[in-house]
């Protein structure tokens, strides 16, 4: 609706100068080709035989159409046990985050309280601190905590961030006071504000966290490679870097691999364009 | 959504003076999940990290305090000066995409309708998993029959191993690092661009001043300050660059491996694999460092080139 009005205008304003845009969709058709032609290839791949992928010179279109790719791939790797390690994680570390931040940010942000700037000093120094020195401590906790190769290892830190406390600060400063005030006189004590006046207020920002932490869960591989050490409670990362290892120049089979497991994110992508995008342009709040 | 407040603390009501504040016991409460989570899992782990790299850290039996022994060691070790060389000129390849992005984020703005699609194409690469476009990317490479040799033949250009021959291997690698994170600069441009005021394009063209112009003369300057700050977030993320090494060096020729380690794959590789933690400490301290270093550089160059309007 106003995004559509402020295209319109805009439009109507630059490229109206020149009456055409069509330079500019040809430069962008190029970018965009180079874009997707790993995927076009990848999507190519899956439908041959391996004999077909090593022909010289290579095949453009599938010569026989051929499924085995995905028959290879359900059949040795145990997809669905992955995919719902890789949920599963996803959902708790999102969930967790979310409930965390959300609560530490409105303290940070709306309740005076004694010591408050040390603390948020400290997790402004963490939040510039790169993930990597985290990792041995983390990983011994973990390894203390007999969690090494369970759902709950994945998740825990992931539960906690720096950035989404600070991010959830940040909206709640940006709100205005009045309906925290109209609610108290009605008699709400701080969680009822938070909870009923306060947090639905804040839902913009938080989609976008939940975003940010949900693509950030799906894609690690670091972590969990680290506290995966037996293979058991692999996600999807973990167990397609195996597959790599395993089935190294059946390239068809690696391609059909990428391509499942790649494709559950992809969907809620496209359901979410516009959290996916909030979520990205609000780690610009970062600097 | 029925919600009972957890704890019915009862304020005193009827006070007179206007609404009474939150105490702050309200706020610890908030609080204290996440400073426990930062302290237990963030604060503690950075300190016992620094810890470590002052000590010689066995897998099994107690740490002995070895003092700057693992740093010696680091700066006379030939593979991580390798690494070191490794990262920083993945990071220079990067960085040369970041103009790509300006141009790109520019024009997409200059188009009305399909602006959402293309936006959604650029992204893709950012959803997809990490090991799943190596592994896309290990394939377009591949020296027999990868699709980049086949492409380069149409123009006579003899096809290389892009991944296996380390010569090549840090720019294959640059090249699809710069590919997945477009989708990402392009949105924090994007939203950069948005603030700019149309009236100084309208102003311009009146002035005469075509597209090329104006993208140097408005364009650049005004975004100048979402340039930096995805400068700055791009050389953070290519200092840590693991993953498309994770992936598609795996299983290939020795030589490729060892001249292609990064800095964090050398971390992940002395601390996890050989669980040399007091050595892998040191990598992680230096790492941050070199963060730290080339933050506070670009800090300092931006002066000469940010414009803050």
């Amino acid at each position: 609706m106003a995004e559509s009005t402020v295209r319109r205008t805009s439009r109507a304003r630059r490229g109206g100068r020149t009456g055409s845009t069509w330079p500019i969709h040809v430069l962008l058709v190029i970018a965009v080709v180079f874009m997707v032609v790993p995927f076009v290839w990848q999507l190519l791949t899956v439908f041959k035989t391996t004999a077909e992928v090593t022909r010289i010179p290579p095949t453009i279109l599938p010569a026989d159409f051929s499924l085995h790719s995905f028959e290879t791939f359900f059949s040795t790797v145990p997809f669905w046990s992955m995919f719902a390690v890789s949920a599963g994680s996803l959902v708790l570390r999102v969930a967790g985050q979310i409930v965390v931040a959300a609560l530490a940010g409105y303290a940070f942000a709306r309740i005076p309280f004694r010591g408050s700037k040390v603390l948020f000093g400290l997790f402004i120094v963490m939040l510039m601190v790169p993930s990597q020195l985290f990792l041995i401590g983390q990983f011994q906790l973990i390894r203390d905590l007999k969690l090494l190769d369970t759902l709950p290892a994945l998740a825990i830190p992931g539960l906690f961030s720096a950035f989404g406390t600070f991010l959830m600060r940040q909206a709640f400063l940006t709100m205005p006071g009045d309906y925290e005030e109209a609610a108290r006189l009605d008699g709400a004590n701080t969680f009822q504000v938070f909870w009923h006046v306060m947090l639905p207020m804040a839902r913009p920002m938080l989609a976008a966290l939940a975003v940010l932490t949900g693509l950030y869960s799906w894609n690690d591989l670091l972590w969990p490679l680290i506290v995966s050490p037996s293979g058991e409670n692999r996600p999807l990362p973990v167990g397609l870097a195996g597959l790599q290892g395993q089935f190294g120049t059946d390239y068809p089979t690696l391609m059909a691999g990428a391509l499942v497991c790649s494709i559950p994110l992809v969907i809620v992508f496209l359901a979410l364009q516009r959290q996916f995008f909030a979520g990205i342009a609000s780690s610009g709040l970062k600097g | 959504m029925t919600t009972v407040a957890t704890k019915p603390v009862r304020r005193p009501t009827g006070r007179r003076t206007g609404v009474s504040k939150p105490s702050g016991w309200w706020g610890l409460a908030f609080i204290a999940p996440a400073t426990i989570g930062l302290i237990a899992l963030y604060a503690w782990p950075f300190v016992s990290t620094l810890l470590k790299s002052f000590q010689d850290v066995p897998a099994f039996g107690p740490a002995t305090f070895v003092g700057l022994d693992n740093y010696t060691t680091l700066i006379g070790d030939g593979d991580f000066w390798k690494a070191f060389r490794n990262s920083a000129l993945y990071t220079v390849i990067i960085l040369l995409g970041i103009p790509l992005a300006v141009v790109l984020a520019s024009l997409i703005e200059q188009v009305g309708r399909g602006r959402a699609i293309y936006r959604v194409l650029f992204f893709l690469p950012v959803v997809t998993l990490p090991v799943a476009i190596g592994m896309v990317w290990r394939f377009i490479y591949n020296g027999d029959f990868g699709l980049l040799n086949y492409v380069l033949s149409w123009f006579g250009i003899d096809g290389q191993f892009w991944v296996a021959d380390p010569r090549f291997t840090i720019y294959a690698f640059g090249v699809v690092g710069i590919w997945m994170g477009l989708g990402i600069n392009l949105i924090i441009l994007g939203a950069g661009l948005q603030a700019i005021p149309k009236a100084l394009y309208e102003a311009s063209s009146l002035d005469g001043a075509g597209r090329v112009r104006q993208f140097f003369h408005i364009t650049v300057p005004l975004l100048s300050p979402s340039i930096f700050f995805v400068t700055i977030l791009s050389v953070i993320s290519a200092l840590q660059m693991f993953d498309l090494l994770f992936i598609m060096l795996r299983g290939v020729n020795n030589t490729a491996l060892t001249d292609s380690k990064t800095i964090v794959y050398l971390f992940y590789e002395k601390a996890f694999v050989q669980f040399d933690q007091g050595y892998g400490a040191a990598i992680a301290i230096v790492l941050l460092m070199v963060i730290m270093i080339a933050t506070a550089l670009q800090f300092r160059l931006q002066r000469s080139w940010v414009f803050y309007g």
